[in-house]
């Protein structure tokens, strides 16, 4: 096969959506996915797992209509570049293999914002996400003294798993800044659209408080131990700790987006993030580019797989299949629906602040591949640099293996702070292909 | 500090057009020329294109014959780029190695080395297959022997540019960025005014250093230089522990190979990709670029295992034999041509930016760059 109608990049909720979408409209589509099954991060093994609530319930439904599809479905998948023209590259098995699409919807997810703390390198400290795979793929709840740390829905979604598993954690420390609910009142009437988002928010919570485990607001927290996490101390308050969980939020995953060129990118003020300039449809300022989900914004499953859909009808259209009027009419109501359910994310948003990068202390790591401090980069501002590319000149910071993806939004925030403008006038990481790195074999394997 | 001039006169004043590596080390040398005062106008950044990401070879080995004097003057300079630019620029004497894999490639070299000889040079020479293993322990099996140049090296491209603008602009260099040039024009004094986007520069003498967009400045004046273009591509990988000192190339097969003092190996050779002169973007081409990746892994065997990190390719001029361009413009005297140094003038940058600097002063030099002028392509032998 040389060639391919749709390339769909990613199984979750938009990418399953998309594929089962394109797929319905007569087109051949291939799906990559980095994982080994249907699901994307928030609906991962949920083909494994016994469904215990809504979101499940919406993923068990996308994972079967996607299954069933007929689409070209590879896991185990890494696309790794995208060349103008539509011809894409990925690795499988240990090879590399290229094809030509006439249109990519890109639905590569999230990725969680660094938590820069000091001491944040040490073994023994990982990311809430991370140990959110473990649970959804291994049932797996933390063990010894365990410690949940930073802000978000998805750390409060996960304490909440932890105790229906019947898992605890010494803790929850609350590192939002104060004075979240104040910001955010002026977007709760839209928030309350969709207000299943709010009530689930706040009985999150609740279920932590009855279960006994303390929620402990904080401002400084430190990582310590000899060569492995040994204990944290909370505002000066030391405590024992086996693993420590952080999390702040996530980004949209702009790693592919950003590396296309002439695919233009802007600053989301409200979610403190960059996110590929997309029109109501998906379309990126690169013809036959799409992007649909969270690598688009965050809006969450529900918005991913509308948006997903509603990417595919637009390929339609732009591939003959449909003409405008009838996209709209069969769109209409996928449309009026996503608009329902982006509704709360301004609250949200304003509720859940990143923590700001100015406080990040100047000996803490940010790029932890070639061990960057803040204060290296805030150093290399003071000697003249604007933006994430020449203070990666400078100092290396980004050009590890993993090429920026764990540090980008780390160190674009503590450039912004140093220079004390708006982060929107700050360049991010220009992003290469290959977007993954791949062994030198695999590559050579397209030289034959 | 910048040396003023040892007359009385006023201070005579030249433009170069490129703030890329032969327009920073040319202006830099005319500079230190008492007398002058030298403008750079770049369009973007010092750097910009090919001089800030090519792979950084300072390689005698294998050069045209007629670049090997220029070569060989610029070789020395190398060895004391401390002293001309207050930085070493990461430069490394650790040899440049071209491995011969046939019985073919063996004559080849051989052939060479009489042809460098009977010139008079002798940095050149023939090792044998134990001598290539001594230099290179992790090459592959097959290799049967090399052509060694064993005081070249390699120096890190982006630091000596910063050095060269750094001594540029401590001699009294001014260095305009963000300056597009848009016409060229005669004065009836004779001198000529360099106009741009943001106003006019007048000058005694003019360099064109422009790199792959050298040829459009030549065509301001009416003056049609075939040129191309090229966008060599290239490969970073992972940091590996340290396996390989020399920079390594095949006699018959392009390949740039060379593990850098960070440990991770910068692969080129000239594989090409798409290049948009107008955007000034160049694109990486994949199938293109896994053959270089193929003959490092058969190289190398252990390069299989690597990863690669990050791969790119930087615009710069290509002339029909590969050869620079250096010489007086034929339609408007005043202004010299500098560029089309084809992928390889990293190391010809401080030598040819000496010779420029000197047709520039006094219309004439005794380095060696005659070879160079444009009227090989432009006038019918």
């Amino acid at each position: 096969m040389s060639e391919v109608d749709i390339l769909v990049l990613g199984a979750g909720p938009a990418g399953m959506a998309a594929a089962t979408e394109a797929r319905a409209r007569g087109f051949s589509v291939l799906v990559l996915d980095e994982n080994a099954r249907p699901g994307g991060q928030v609906h991962r093994a949920v083909e494994a797992r016994t469904v215990k609530d809504g979101q499940d319930r919406d993923g068990a439904k996308l994972a079967a209509a996607f299954r069933a599809s007929g689409a070209d479905y590879r896991p185990d998948a890494t696309l790794w570049a995208v060349e103008p023209g539509g011809k894409v590259f990925w690795s499988e098995g240990g090879a590399a293999r290229s094809i030509s699409a006439k249109r990519l919807i890109l639905c590569a997810g999230a990725t969680e914002r660094p938590v820069p703390i000091p001491g944040w390198t040490l073994p023994g400290v990982m990311t809430v996400g991370a140990a959110q795979i473990a649970l959804k793929t291994a049932g797996m709840v933390p063990e010894g003294k365990a410690w949940i740390a930073g802000q978000g829905p998805l750390l409060w979604l996960y304490a909440n798993q932890v105790v229906a598993r019947g898992g605890t954690v010494q803790g929850v420390i609350d590192l939002s800044p104060p004075g979240g609910l104040a910001r955010a009142a002026w977007h709760l009437p839209n928030a309350l659209r969709a207000p299943e988002y709010l009530v689930k928010g706040l009985a999150w919570q609740q279920r932590i408080r009855n279960a006994g485990i303390p929620i402990r607001r904080a401002t400084r927290l430190v990582a310590e131990g000899d060569g492995r996490l040994e204990r944290i101390v909370i505002d000066g308050w030391s405590r024992p700790a086996d693993l420590l969980l952080l999390h702040d939020g996530v980004v949209p995953n702009t790693q592919v987006t950003r590396a296309i060129p002439g695919c233009a990118h802007e600053w989301d003020a409200g979610q403190r993030c960059w996110r590929p300039t997309l029109d109501e449809w998906g379309n990126t300022t690169v013809e036959g580019v799409l992007v649909a989900g969270d690598s688009g914004g965050i809006g969450g499953a529900k918005v991913a797989a509308l948006a997903g859909r509603l990417a595919a009808m637009e390929a339609a259209r732009a591939l003959g299949r449909l003409t405008v009027d009838q996209r709209n009419a069969e769109a209409g109501r996928t449309r009026l629906e996503w608009k329902r359910q982006r509704a709360p994310r301004r609250f949200l948003d304003a509720l859940f602040p990143p923590l700001p990068e100015a406080a990040i202390e100047d000996s803490t790591i940010i790029c932890r591949c070639e061990e960057v401090t803040a204060g290296r980069l805030r150093g290399a501002v003071a000697l003249g640099c604007l933006g994430a590319n020449q203070t990666k000149a400078f100092t290396r910071a980004g050009m590890g293996p993993c090429q920026g993806r764990i540090c980008g939004p780390a160190v674009h925030g503590v450039i912004a702070a140093a220079r004390g403008v708006d982060p929107a006038g700050v360049d991010p990481f220009r992003t290469r292909f290959p977007t993954k790195p791949l062994t030198l074999g695999e590559l050579a394997a397209l030289a034959s | 500090m910048a040396r003023t001039s040892e007359s009385a006169g006023p201070m005579k004043k030249a433009v170069v057009i490129g703030g890329g590596l032969h327009g920073l080390s040319t202006a830099l040398h005319l500079q230190r020329t008492p007398g002058w005062q030298v403008t750079v106008l770049e369009r973007r950044h010092v750097g910009r294109h090919s001089s800030g990401v090519n792979a950084g070879g300072v390689r005698r080995l294998g050069r045209d014959l007629r670049e090997i004097a220029l070569s060989v003057v610029s070789a020395e300079m190398w060895a004391g780029i401390e002293k001309i630019v207050g930085d070493d620029c990461g430069f490394r004497a650790t040899g440049q190695v071209k491995v011969a894999e046939s019985p073919a490639d063996m004559a080849k070299n051989e052939a060479r080395v009489a042809a460098v000889k009977a010139l008079g040079w002798s940095h050149e020479e023939v090792v044998d297959q134990a001598e290539v293993r001594r230099l290179l322990p992790a090459v592959a099996p097959h290799v049967i022997g090399a052509l060694v140049t064993r005081d070249d090296g390699s120096a890190d491209p982006m630091r000596t540019v910063m050095a060269f603008r750094r001594a540029a602009e401590q001699a009294g260099v001014r260095i305009i960025e963000g300056v597009a040039v848009t016409g060229l024009r005669a004065t009836a004094d004779g001198t000529i005014i360099v106009e741009t986007d943001q106003g006019g520069h007048e000058a005694e003498r003019v360099a064109n250093c422009a790199g792959a967009w050298a040829t459009r400045v030549a065509r301001m004046v009416g003056e049609e230089i075939p040129c191309g273009v090229k966008a060599s591509m290239m490969i970073v990988t992972e940091r590996l522990p340290p396996f390989c000192d020399p920079t390594v190339g095949a006699t018959s097969r392009s390949l740039s190979f060379k593990q850098v003092a960070n440990g991770t190996v910068v692969i080129g050779g000239g594989h090409q990709g798409v290049n948009d002169v107008a955007a000034e973007t160049s694109t990486v081409l994949f199938g293109s670029l896994a053959h270089a990746a193929r003959i490092s892994c058969e190289l190398f065997p252990v390069m299989k295992g690597a990863r690669m990190v990050r791969s790119w390719a930087g615009i710069e001029a290509r002339t029909a034999d590969e050869v620079p361009i250096i010489g007086e413009s034929r339609a408007m005297p005043g202004l010299f041509h500098s560029f089309g140094f084809s992928g390889h003038g990293f190391q010809l940058s401080p030598a040819a930016g000496a010779a420029v600097a000197e047709l520039l002063a006094r219309g004439a030099t005794n380095l060696p760059i005659a070879a160079f002028h444009q009227d090989r392509f432009t006038r019918a032998a």
